[in-house]
């Protein structure tokens, strides 16, 4: 996805100049009467006071007490969730590249069925489930939950970045290692596997991204004590200040998520240009339309 | 078997799942194409704010968003959207949580779809006279929608999924229902397989009939 900007327009001249810059003053002039709104609001409400602010940038108790605890879970929640799911991705990718069709067809059904669910509705089953048929106590229930629903649905939309990152590498190499008398797993183990996994990394590191985001499903729904959970305890003891919680809730978030989305096409330029792999990559664009069911086009 | 089922309104909770779904899309094709269009735009602000907006909401939860509409737009600063009922109100609150998170990704795919337009098309309207709306409205916005159909069928089936969240603030579709019927009665299994086969008759068939539209209308170069 390259820009291409100049394409679409000259590059202006003195009449092009004044009307861009006509353009910016009424943007400008929106912009600002939008802001002038949410400021005004705000300060009607009396949550621009600094007393509302303060304790973030002055008292470290609200970050021992309340954020940093509740980021260690979300990030706990999401690491699991990524370890736990990564290897039964690769497990119904691999089966769903199977020669035999009855295997073929159990991973892809399996596969196109949680990702068609709705992550909340499994984490809502999970919940249940883990109450009624196991004793895992309330406390750490939760995380089971939000674990097991997170894990159910990225491993089925792992499984197809594996599949997207093995039908990526080019076909010489099966027939290579075809031609040096390699079974069927040892091809997948030693040739496919390897160079599948290097190429879907920018893929993997991208689908990180949505795992930290729905955990915060688990502290809306579930009472799971993450990022967005820790705003109402916040807002009870720091005198209503409910939108500097929020703001300094979804900066933390932006900032994880942008850390890992750029790590991820810093991931994806690094190996497109590498001159080591096979020149097979999984780009981090490509999760969002591997996560909805039905058929794909297996690489962009 | 299906005795439980009496007293919950089944079809009813699901029909909130389509109504959030369908206002959502329309919410979000309109901004998410005004979006794009500051993005390409040859105004630098515009395309800052654009750019700007995407890469925030894009990062940040689906829930955050939706919890603040009600907790920090509704319940502290006092936004009812026009509405006097409080079912009323979560509800739009949620229509335009969902609008203004889904619209960053119809935006993106958008983008995508302006990048596969020839560059001789644009020069071509450039060369007869047109301004620079004038090329986006007429040349290049119909062939940018037409490829990528698919990959707004996978938002829209996204959106379809992502309308449970605003169970988190007790709007009454499929998914609030869910948690109410598996608190109140033995049945989970049940239950649940009755709300898995209401999505996957959701979003299967969204995404079989929008694939076919996809290679129907798709421009053949």
């Amino acid at each position: 996805m390259k820009d291409k900007p100049t394409v679409l327009y000259d590059v202006p001249g003195p009449r092009a100049r004044r009307r861009n810059l006509l353009w910016t003053l009424l943007f400008l002039v929106g912009l600002a009467a939008v802001v002038w709104w949410v400021v005004a609001s705000l300060a009607d409400k009396n949550q621009l006071e600094w007393s509302k602010w303060a304790p973030f940038f002055t008292d470290p108790r609200v970050w021992e007490t309340y954020i940093l605890p509740a980021l260690k879970n979300t990030v706990i929640a999401a690491a699991l969730a990524m370890v736990i799911a990564l290897p039964l991705g690769a497990l119904l990718g691999i089966l769903r590249l199977s020669d035999h069709r009855a295997v073929r067809g159990a991973a892809g059904t399996v596969v196109e069925f949680f990702r068609a669910i709705p992550v909340l509705i499994l984490m809502l089953f999970a919940n249940a489930a883990y109450s009624e048929f196991t004793d895992i106590s309330p406390d750490t229930r939760p995380l089971y939950a939000v674990v097991t629903g997170l894990v159910l649905y990225n491993a089925s939309v792992l499984a197809e970045v594996v599949r997207a990152g093995i039908l990526a590498l080019p076909a010489g190499q099966t027939d290579a290692a075809k031609a040096i008398g390699m079974r069927k797993g040892q091809i997948m183990l030693y040739v496919l596997l390897p160079q599948a996994v290097t190429a879907m990394l920018p893929a993997l590191v991208s689908q990180l991204v949505v795992i930290v985001k729905d955990t915060a499903l688990g502290g809306a729904m579930l009472g799971f004590s993450e990022l967005l959970a820790s705003v109402r305890p916040m807002s009870a003891n720091y005198g209503a200040n409910t939108i500097a919680c929020f703001t300094v809730v979804a900066v933390i978030f932006v900032i994880l998520n942008f850390a890992l989305t750029t790590f991820a096409s810093w991931l994806e330029r690094r190996l497109r240009r590498g001159k080591k792999s096979t020149g097979a990559v999984v780009g981090a664009g490509a999760v969002e339309d591997l996560a909805t069911p039905g058929e794909h086009p297996d690489t962009r | 078997m299906f005795d439980f089922l009496q007293g919950y309104d089944l079809l009813g909770a699901f029909w909130v799942t389509v109504q959030l779904t369908v206002y959502s899309a329309i919410g979000s094709l309109v901004w998410g194409t005004l979006l794009a269009a500051m993005r390409v735009s040859p105004v630098p602000l515009m395309r800052g704010f654009g750019t700007v907006y995407v890469n925030i909401v894009r990062n940040i939860p689906l829930t955050v968003i939706i919890v603040f509409t009600s907790l920090g737009l509704f319940q502290t600063l006092g936004v009812t959207l026009g509405a006097e009922r409080f079912t009323t109100i979560n509800f739009r609150l949620a229509v335009l949580g969902l609008t203004a998170y889904t619209s960053a990704f119809v935006c993106e795919a958008l983008r995508s779809g302006i990048n596969t337009v020839p560059l001789g098309q644009v020069e071509a309207a450039r060369a007869i006279g047109l301004s620079f709306p004038q090329i986006l409205r007429l040349i290049v916005l119909p062939q940018a929608f037409r490829s990528v159909v698919g990959p707004l069928a996978n938002v829209l089936i996204a959106l379809t999924k992502n309308t449970t969240v605003a169970a988190a603030i007790g709007v009454a579709e499929a998914a609030l229902l869910m948690r109410e019927m598996i608190e109140n009665e033995a049945q989970l299994i049940l239950i649940s397989a009755i709300f898995a086969a209401g999505f996957l008759c959701l979003t299967l068939p969204t995404g079989l009939f929008l694939g076919w539209v996809a290679k129907k209308v798709a421009v053949k170069r």
